[in-house]
């Protein structure tokens, strides 16, 4: 099932306007030594009906737990329209707007999109995507490093607060141009990161600060602080923001004085599905007079002809495809279909339908923390205002209570025994509104007949 | 055909309310990190939504509408069911957190589709976990480095790149911290190799290459490049922006490159989505699997699981949160196995017949191939430069005429070094009536060029807009929609007649 449409008649008729006897003489050039003998090892073709069924099979072995981990993805409720508008062909199908007047649809779109981020995330402009909240603050990391003329060093504090898989995506992107990601540390009492662990840093050349809110453990930083900290010093701030949590909170061109000189996050609350991570997107937002080293395509309004309204891809002389060795970024095509159904949710939202989302979501969680809590040997880590996710301790380690709700169908969180060994017995737990009081109650009872059984054992 | 941006559709007190969850109060954050002012989203009905999308929709090009011969871009069919099976509910629950037990199902997919993807591309181990061919080229050049710094081969930095190449090359070496040296091609469309046998060196990282090249023919000293760049110590890598020409057919392995990146989004046939998500899964020769982008999936006694660092200490690295575009990986997974170990050669196949066919019809209607003596892989190109000269016509008068006869423009001006050029691909799914009716189209305008130059000037005539001011569009920002009074230039002419 190749989805070949040609007739014994079509292809005799084409061979013979070409000039050839058989299709194997079209690749008359290709040295016969080179040629493929066998593909043994890709199986033989399914029809449509046996992959479906293979498919569901599988689907149906993988389940669907009650899931309480976030740690940067978020199960959210998405509207029905959202992906039924999203997977039409017009949308699905299409390539990167290359020809204005026959993609509108996309511009047009992308457009919108670039005004509702930069209005959610308080700045002026903002790009038509990147790949995802983690590759993001490594584009955000090299574009403060070409905007910030005034720093030479290439030095980035990164906050240990800050998701650690974007960190480990950040220095994996980014170390290969010279820039160096220094590890802030934390307050372990609150969770945070306090100004004065700047203080070191006080008097060298940084070229820039990463600020996440809310951070890593749920965690509301001290943003405002944070930010005049770093922009007094001449150091550049890029928030990492959860885009559902800015319909409650400050955004980031207003945090300190200022406001931050780039905003980036991971798209993905805003109507995507978890779909074992990916595909998401990045977005990226910034200062009017640091547009010119956005990476990624940007969307702008123009007129036609007739004065008539119309959209195109702009800025294009900073890209790969004009630039090429000396572009912003080697990054061509951007996460258009995922923008497309992130586009429509915030449409479907509005302000007051995304902020009730983010009470909601903050609301369920302060109930599971409240039912966890009351869970015997369960009690929470930071006594510190938070958004939508937290951390408990435990008094036994994690992973085999984790193995154990598993067993019984939930997904009880992330566990920080990895990447943060020293808060000891550290749990991440994340409800959002798809989560009711009975299911808050289900894994509040299941942990409590966990911890119960483990001691007894 | 005018949509209204979507804030004009805004009444402040409308909304999708039966979408939003019961209201409660927060009363536990501070109100010094609390937002003061309401992000501006629009205020609308879920059916104000739907329509205003489903029109915008309208207004683009796709396959599904249109005849997309976009080159190097590989716009083929996206079969429904590679679609319809990856969004079944279990799999877009997924958290990518979710315990290996709660995710055989998908790791078993994401398994066999390495496991296909290397016999298809004669590599010897692959990871799925760049998110686009561009990232897929970043983390082919990230491992290049990685292999010499590991062989302490510092000097190494040099990565050449022929002039033809897609500027993602130049710009990915650039973004690994290395220095790109462009080498020209002869005149037959083949790398000039003693032009190459000049620019390597103990400095040579490596080359990139894609072949078929960027000019639509097979580099047919292969083997000679890859002898000559081995010998000088340094690595090649295959970009496979033009996989769909060869699969099948013949393997980047077995011409000797130690690592590719593969374009999911053309050759596996997942969607464009008007530009991404795309997935740029890389595969490596034995040397240079250490250090493989993670995470990787294994297989164990029947189980499957990640590997992470611990797995692969050499690694680069990770290159996004998870494991990248996921659901993408899903439905070129199916794809394959839609198609089989059979599809596979039948898409070299009808790929390149369809493309010499086309090639052989424009040139018996008067059209001059750039490489009229060379047979054409997947794609080929056009160039104008005689129309150009003696109508004063355009490849990009071309391109925009084509609109109108219902055909998506084929690639303009690049590769850059063929003057006027159209980079044309129609891909195997595509009917003969389709080619022949394109055929007629191109006709068509060569002879109204000829007759009526100022239409094909003044082209495209019945799309939503017409030719768009891009240099306004560059000097006078308009990056975001601001609810301040439309200024006269902006506001909607009236209807044209007719």
């Amino acid at each position: 099932m190749a989805f070949i449409p040609h007739t014994k008649e079509d292809i005799a008729e084409m061979l013979a306007a070409i000039g050839v006897r058989d299709i194997e003489q079209l690749f008359e050039e290709i040295p016969t030594n080179l040629r493929v003998k066998s593909l043994a090892g890709v199986p033989t073709a399914l029809t449509e009906m046996e992959i479906g069924r293979l498919m569901m099979e599988r689907a149906k072995a993988d389940g669907r737990p009650l899931n309480f981990i976030g740690a940067g993805a978020y199960e959210h409720h998405i509207p029905s329209a959202v992906w039924a508008i999203t997977t039409r062909g017009e949308f699905y199908s299409a390539y990167t707007p290359y020809q204005a007047e026959a993609s509108q649809g996309t511009l047009q779109l992308l457009y919108e999109y670039q005004t509702m981020i930069a209005s959610l995330t308080g700045l002026p402009v903002s790009n038509a995507s990147l790949y995802d909240g983690a590759s993001a603050i490594a584009e955000a990391s090299l574009m403060a490093v070409r905007a910030n003329r005034k720093s030479k060093s290439l030095r980035i504090l990164v906050p240990t607060t800050v998701n650690p898989f974007y960190r480990k995506v950040a220095a994996a992107t980014a170390s290969n141009q010279g820039l160096r990601f220094e590890e802030v540390p934390y307050s372990p009492t609150e969770g945070r990161t306090l100004v004065e662990s700047l203080a070191k840093y006080d008097g060298q050349d940084i070229t820039a600060l990463v600020i996440q809110q809310p951070n890593f453990f749920g965690v509301l930083e001290d943003v405002d602080a944070l930010t005049d900290w770093a922009r007094s010093r001449g150091i550049f701030v890029i928030a990492s923001v959860n885009p559902t949590s800015l319909a409650l909170l400050k955004p980031p061109g207003e945090w300190g004085a200022n406001g931050v000189d780039i905003a980036v996050g991971e798209g993905q609350p805003l109507g995507v599905p978890l779909s074992s991570g990916g595909p998401y997107f990045g977005f990226i937002t910034t200062r009017m007079e640091h547009v010119r080293q956005m990476p990624g395509r940007i969307v702008g309004r123009t007129v036609d002809l007739n004065g008539k309204p119309g959209f195109t891809l702009t800025l294009q002389a900073r890209e790969q495809h004009i630039r090429r060795a000396k572009a912003t970024s080697n990054i061509c095509t951007n996460q258009g279909l995922l923008v497309t159904a992130a586009t429509i949710y915030m449409s479907l939202m509005g302000p007051k339908g995304l902020e009730r989302v983010a009470a909601s979501s903050h609301a369920r969680t302060r109930e599971l923390i409240t039912a966890l809590t009351r869970v015997k040997g369960v009690r929470t880590a930071f006594n510190t205002p938070c958004f939508h996710e937290a951390v408990v301790l435990l008094d036994r380690p994690v992973a085999p209570v984790l193995k154990a709700l598993e067993a019984r169908g939930i997904l009880g969180g992330f566990n920080l025994a990895e990447y943060y060994p020293e808060l000891g017995n550290a749990l991440l737990v994340c409800a959002t509104e798809t989560k009711t009081g009975e299911d808050i109650e289900r894994y509040a009872t299941a942990l409590s007949e966990t911890l119960k059984a483990a001691k007894a054992a | 055909m005018h949509e209204k941006v979507i804030f004009e559709y805004s009444r402040p007190g409308r909304g999708a309310t039966d979408q939003w969850p019961a209201a409660v109060e927060v009363n536990d954050i501070p109100a010094a990190l609390r937002r003061k002012t309401a992000p501006m989203l629009p205020e609308v009905s879920e059916l104000e939504t739907v329509r205003h999308f489903t029109r915008l929709s309208q207004q683009n090009f796709s396959i599904d509408t249109h005849f997309y011969p976009l080159g190097s871009c590989t716009m083929k069919y996206n079969p429904k069911a590679c679609n319809q099976y990856a969004m079944l509910p279990e799999f877009l629950a997924r958290h990518p957190l979710a315990p290996e037990s709660h995710g055989q199902g998908f790791l078993t997919c994401m398994y066999e589709l390495q496991e296909m993807l290397k016999e298809v591309t004669g590599m010897q181990a692959v990871s799925l976990t760049p998110m686009a061919g561009a990232h897929g080229e970043f983390a082919g050049v990230a491992m290049i480095r990685a292999y010499h710094r590991a062989r302490g081969d510092l000097a190494r930095t040099e990565i050449i790149v022929p002039e033809a190449a897609h500027g993602t090359n130049p710009a990915t070496a650039t973004m690994c911290g290395c220095i790109v040296k462009e080498i020209p091609v002869g005149e037959d469309g083949d790398v000039d190799v003693e032009a190459l046998k000049a620019a390597v060196g103990p400095n040579t990282a490596g080359i990139m290459l894609t072949n078929p090249s960027t000019l639509g023919v097979f580099e047919r000293r292969i083997e000679e490049v890859a002898k000559i760049v081995h010998t000088a110590g340094g690595l090649l890598y295959y970009d496979g922006a033009n996989l769909n020409a060869i699969l099948g057919k013949v393997r980047p392995g077995d011409m000797g490159f130690d690592v590719i990146h593969m374009n999911l989004h053309k050759t596996f046939s997942t969607p464009h989505g008007g530009g991404g998500p795309g997935a740029g899964a890389v595969g490596v020769s034995a040397r240079l699997a250490p250090f493989l982008p993670i995470p990787i999936v294994g297989k164990e006694a029947e189980r499957y699981r990640w590997l992470s660092e611990t797995d692969l200490p050499q690694s680069i690295g990770r290159l996004s949160a998870f494991m990248g575009n996921a659901g993408v990986l899903l439905r070129a997974y199916i794809y394959m196995r839609l198609l089989g170990r059979e599809g596979m050669s039948q898409v070299g196949e009808f790929a390149t017949l369809n493309a010499n066919y086309l090639l052989a019809r424009l040139k018996a209607a008067g059209f001059d191939a750039a490489y009229p003596d060379r047979r054409a892989s997947h794609e080929f190109i056009v160039t104008l430069k005689k129309q150009a000269r003696e109508l004063n016509i355009s490849a990009m008068d071309f391109a925009k005429r084509l609109l109108d006869h219902g055909f998506h423009a084929p690639t303009t001006y690049f590769p850059l070094l063929v003057p006027e050029c159209l980079l044309i691909e129609p891909t195997e799914t595509e009917s003969r009536e389709v080619l022949d009716a394109f055929v007629s189209a191109m006709v068509h305008i060569l002879k109204e060029a000829e007759e009526e130059p100022e239409h094909v000037r003044a082209a495209p005539h019945t799309m939503p807009v017409r030719r768009l001011d891009d240099v306004r569009a560059a000097k006078q920002l308009d990056l975001t929609w601001k609810p301040t009074p439309t200024p006269q230039a902006l506001r909607p002419a009236p209807p044209l007649p007719g």
